[in-house]
């Protein structure tokens, strides 16, 4: 049974957009809000050169890196080819317009 | 439901790549099967000729091997010969040479059926030894000859006579070509370069009957050939007979099922026949709009859009390529495009360079101030160049007496001078901003199997920055992977999400007043419903520029530094650097300025190019403080917008200052900062003609004279120096105001996203911007008056939040 940890609401992160969440212990995370409100959690370092892709464009399901322009899919984290590489990406549960991370996740994952 | 069925006749490089690009998009939609007469796999048919001259084996020229068959489900039937097809029950018919048979169901078919080397009608042509040059067939036979054989002759003195004349040459034979024309690759190349050929060819020790009419071929007692007559009554001997005469498309099973065929088999936009709707054809066997193209590239092109409609995308047309020529004979270099000959009506005129000593020719051939064709032999690497001018079909007025002299002598940097890529070692830097060596490209190319300039970019990005490298990268695609990359469609779009160009998308929003981004993807049908971090940018700058007041800005349409009002760096802060009117601050400025780096901890304070000063490591969160602490207006160095106003100190203080430069800069500055552009705008002021605040490679460069004001426009110390070039002299530091406002706002209405004053200058010449401003009173006021217009009340985004519609929220990270 996971335990999840409410975020925010959907509609505090901008459409097309993201917000950063800041951890207890670890590089920030992502979460990304698609035009179809859909919500996304990546850790927030592009696997090319680690730019925070929290301040990238937003399209489709894709956020474009602002460093290098590198496409990384947003349900899985992993760059579009040709290039290689992959964003530890992160559950997200939206309930009552509430979007929350699993905490088991936030403590655990990509914590160096 | 069942999946659809595919059939594919022919196994070449078109329709196979089509395959590859329709599995990309939808890897389930069919049951695919594929018929090719060669008992190969696809195989790169363009790197026969390295293969003949020894410079590479066959297993280093199959693209799919038979594994990627299998793994992607394709079932292939190698050495099957279609011979029938019905139409109505839509049935393939095969045979193999023994006369086994089998058929195949379809619900969709593919004609890649490539062409036939077309072979003259002459007596003996049956002969043994007597090829066509065209599969690993004909190559190995070649081969093999060479080993026991002494006299070859190659009928035909175009590209695949000659690569096959050489390869032949490379082992071992003697070799005469023949070639009916009065000079070598006489559709490619003018009579001074193919003569040029000829010599070096010559030199190498190929023999030549130019002119010369093949009567009949003569065989042994074997019933080998053994001689070539010719209509003169004279002999060569010839063991081996290669007829390289030309290629015809293969349409014989089109004829055969009733489909419409003209030069090839007729296709529309979308490749489909227009006979039935189920049949398609790509590749050679295609004639689009009456042309059957041979190059792999503009095949490449009709192969993505095949695929794009086989997996029911509906989306994308096929509208035709202009293609370029090159020899792939190691050590020549030649280069031809367009209309190389020229007209014998004078409607055009020639630039000819002409070095027999260095082996040098190079001719344009310019109509109305067109650049309408090239010819280059023995230095090349401007045809890239010389073929994106073409393509674009800009007027070279302004660039005619450095034209000859080739994109580098514009003003380049970045491949150390470097123009021939055969001669540069693996260890040479080709691209100077990514740090891509020549082993590196040679073996992405080689291991991806890549094709195009596109695709090197994307796998190497070589090139792919500043760009001043791609003729560089070009040679080196052709001299690795072989043949005729540099075909590109006529219009490039936007980006991926459309096909149409920045031109029809600025006209569009315009004609239609589309106001919203989702206005203008419905109605140039986008294909993604939130288009891409390419366009979306551009669009956002088109509307605001169309409709100021009207359209509303899209903060999410905004690169990050646009949306954060600061420059994003490589670890992900970002830096400050706030206005300084006219390049002047003062005691209380700099003090706030270092208060602020002491409080907030900034660990780089930096003095910029333009004469601003720079904070360089602050942290996102602090960036709203450190605004409100510094309290100078924001100095847009992170925007597509203008910068700075560069100036020197003019008659004020300067001994030899003729006029007020700082002042003349703070009101132009003030005048128009907050403007947003296609590209980043910067401007400087210089109060006499010694110039130090280095006018000439501003975007407008004003230079103070006893008399008045001179003005510079379209200059740039970028990538490419390019020197601003005079535009005109005014008296009064309100024509100086006016005239420069007219330039700009031409520019924000009509440049295109991301093209800097110089390209957009170039793109329409310095004719019509001349026109527009100086000729046109009525219309420069205008034109200045729009700008004003759209520049009152613009919000300070550092201050003005809610009005530059900057979210707040971005600045804060929220904490679990």
């Amino acid at each position: 049974m996971s335990e999840w940890k409410t975020i925010c609401k959907v509609e505090d992160i901008p459409m097309l957009g993201a917000r950063r969440v800041r951890r207890a212990q670890g590089h920030e995370v992502a979460v990304f809000r698609n035009a179809e409100n859909k919500v996304f959690a990546l850790l927030d370092s592009c696997p090319h050169k680690g730019g925070p892709l929290s301040q990238g464009i937003v399209y489709g399901e894709t956020v474009a890196c602002p460093l290098h322009n590198w496409q990384i899919g947003l349900s899985d984290g992993c760059a579009q080819a040709p290039d290689v590489g992959c964003a530890q990406s992160f559950a997200v549960r939206i309930e009552n317009g509430e979007v929350a991370l699993d905490a088991q996740e936030l403590s655990s994952l990509a914590l160096d | 439901m069942p999946k659809l069925k595919l059939v594919m006749v022919g196994n070449g490089m078109a329709g196979v790549r089509t395959l590859e690009e329709l599995i990309k998009l939808t890897p389930d939609l069919y049951d695919i099967t594929v018929f090719g007469t060669e008992p190969h796999p696809n195989y790169n048919r363009i790197l026969l000729s390295p293969v003949l001259a020894g410079e590479q084996q066959l297993d280093e020229i199959i693209l799919n091997p038979l594994s990627w068959y299998s793994e992607n489900g394709i079932t292939l039937h190698t050495s099957w010969t279609v011979t029938e097809v019905d139409r109505v029950k839509r049935i393939v018919y095969a045979e193999t040479a023994n006369g086994e048979k089998r058929t195949a169901l379809y619900d969709r078919l593919i004609l890649a059926t490539g062409s036939n080397p077309f072979m003259l009608p002459i007596p003996g042509r049956g002969l043994d030894g007597v090829l066509a040059y065209r599969d690993i067939a004909d190559t190995q036979a070649m081969i093999d000859a060479a080993e026991k054989y002494k006299n070859a002759v190659v009928i035909g003195g175009g590209l695949l006579g000659l690569e096959a004349a050489n390869g032949l040459m490379k082992r071992g034979m003697s070799v005469t070509v023949v070639h009916v024309a009065e000079w070598l690759m006489e559709r490619q190349l003018d009579k001074t370069a193919g003569k040029l050929l000829q010599q070096s060819l010559e030199a190498r020790g190929m023999q030549f009957r130019i002119g010369a009419q093949t009567q009949e071929l003569i065989g042994d007692a074997n019933g080998r050939v053994a001689q070539v007559l010719f209509k003169d009554s004279t002999h060569a001997l010839a063991e081996l007979v290669v007829m390289a005469v030309g290629i015809r498309p293969n349409t014989a099973l089109a004829e055969k099922m009733r489909l419409h065929c003209e030069r090839g088999i007729v296709v529309t936009d979308t490749l489909q026949t227009v006979t039935d709707a189920r049949i398609y054809a790509v590749g050679e066997c295609a004639a689009h709009r009456g042309v059957a193209y041979g190059l792999v590239a503009p095949l490449f092109e009709q192969g993505k859009v095949l695929a794009n409609h086989l997996a029911e995308y509906g989306i994308g047309r096929y509208t035709g390529s202009l293609t370029s020529t090159k020899l792939k004979v190691t050590g020549i270099d030649l280069f031809s495009a367009g209309d190389f000959m020229g007209s014998t009506d004078g409607s055009t005129e020639e630039i000819v360079l002409s070095d027999p000593h260095e082996g040098v020719y190079k001719k344009l051939v310019i109509r109305n101030d067109q650049l309408v064709g090239a010819c280059l032999y023995g230095d090349t690497v401007d045809g890239s160049w010389y073929f994106k001018l073409l393509r674009d079909g800009r007027s070279v007025a302004d660039i005619r007496e450095k034209l000859m002299f080739g994109e580098s002598n514009i003003g380049d940097v970045g491949h150390e001078g470097h123009s021939k890529a055969a001669s540069m070692p693996d260890d040479a830097e080709v691209c100077g901003c990514n740090g891509v060596n020549k082993g590196a490209i040679c073996k992405a190319i080689k291991d991806k199997g890549l094709f195009t300039l596109d695709e090197v970019r994307k796998h190497t990005k070589a090139s792919a920055s500043c760009g001043s490298c791609t003729g560089l990268v070009e040679q080196i695609l052709m001299f690795t992977a072989g043949g005729d990359y540099s075909a590109t469609p006529k219009k490039k779009a936007i980006c991926g999400c459309t096909d149409q160009s920045h031109q029809d998308v600025r006209d569009a929003i315009r004609d239609h007043k589309l106001l919203t981004n989702e206005a203008v993807f419905k109605f140039l049908n986008w294909r993604h419903p939130t288009g891409c971090a390419s366009c979306r940018p551009a669009i956002n700058y088109y509307r605001l520029s169309s409709w100021p007041k009207e359209a509303q800005d899209d903060p999410q349409s905004r690169f990050i530094n646009e949306r954060s009002h600061a420059n994003i760096q490589k670890d992900g802060t970002y830096s400050v650097i706030p206005r300084m009117w006219g390049g002047e601050t003062t005691a209380d400025e700099l003090r706030r300025i270092a208060d602020v780096v002491d409080k907030y901890k900034i660990p780089t304070v930096k003095v910029t190019g333009g004469q601003r000063i720079d904070l360089l490591g602050v942290k996102k969160e602090d960036l709203v403080n450190v605004w409100k602490d510094i309290g100078m207006p924001s100095g847009h160095a992170y925007a597509k917008a203008l910068r700075t106003v560069k100036t020197c100190v003019g008659s004020e203080w300067c001994r030899m200052g003729t006029q007020d430069s700082t002042n003349m800069g703070k009101d132009l500055e003030r005048a128009m900062w907050r403007m947003y552009a296609p590209h980043k705008v910067k401007f400087a002021v210089s109060g006499c003609p010694r110039n130090c605040a280095e006018a000439g490679i501003k975007d407008v460069g004003i230079i103070g004279v006893d008399s008045g004001w001179e003005m510079y426009i379209a200059g740039n110390g970028g990538i490419k120096t390019e020197v601003a070039q005079f535009f005109t002299k005014v008296k009064t530091s309100e024509e100086v105001l006016e005239y420069t406002g007219a330039f700009m706002q031409l520019y924000r209405e009509e440049g295109w996203y991301l093209e800097r004053t110089v390209h957009y200058v170039n793109r329409v010449g310095m004719d019509y911007v001349k026109k527009k401003i100086l000729d046109d009173e009525a219309g420069r006021k205008a034109l200045w008056a729009r700008l004003q217009f759209t520049l009152e009340g613009e919000p300070d985004p550092w201050f003005e939040f809610d009005k530059a519609k900057v979210d707040k929220r971005q600045f804060e990270a929220i904490s679990v």
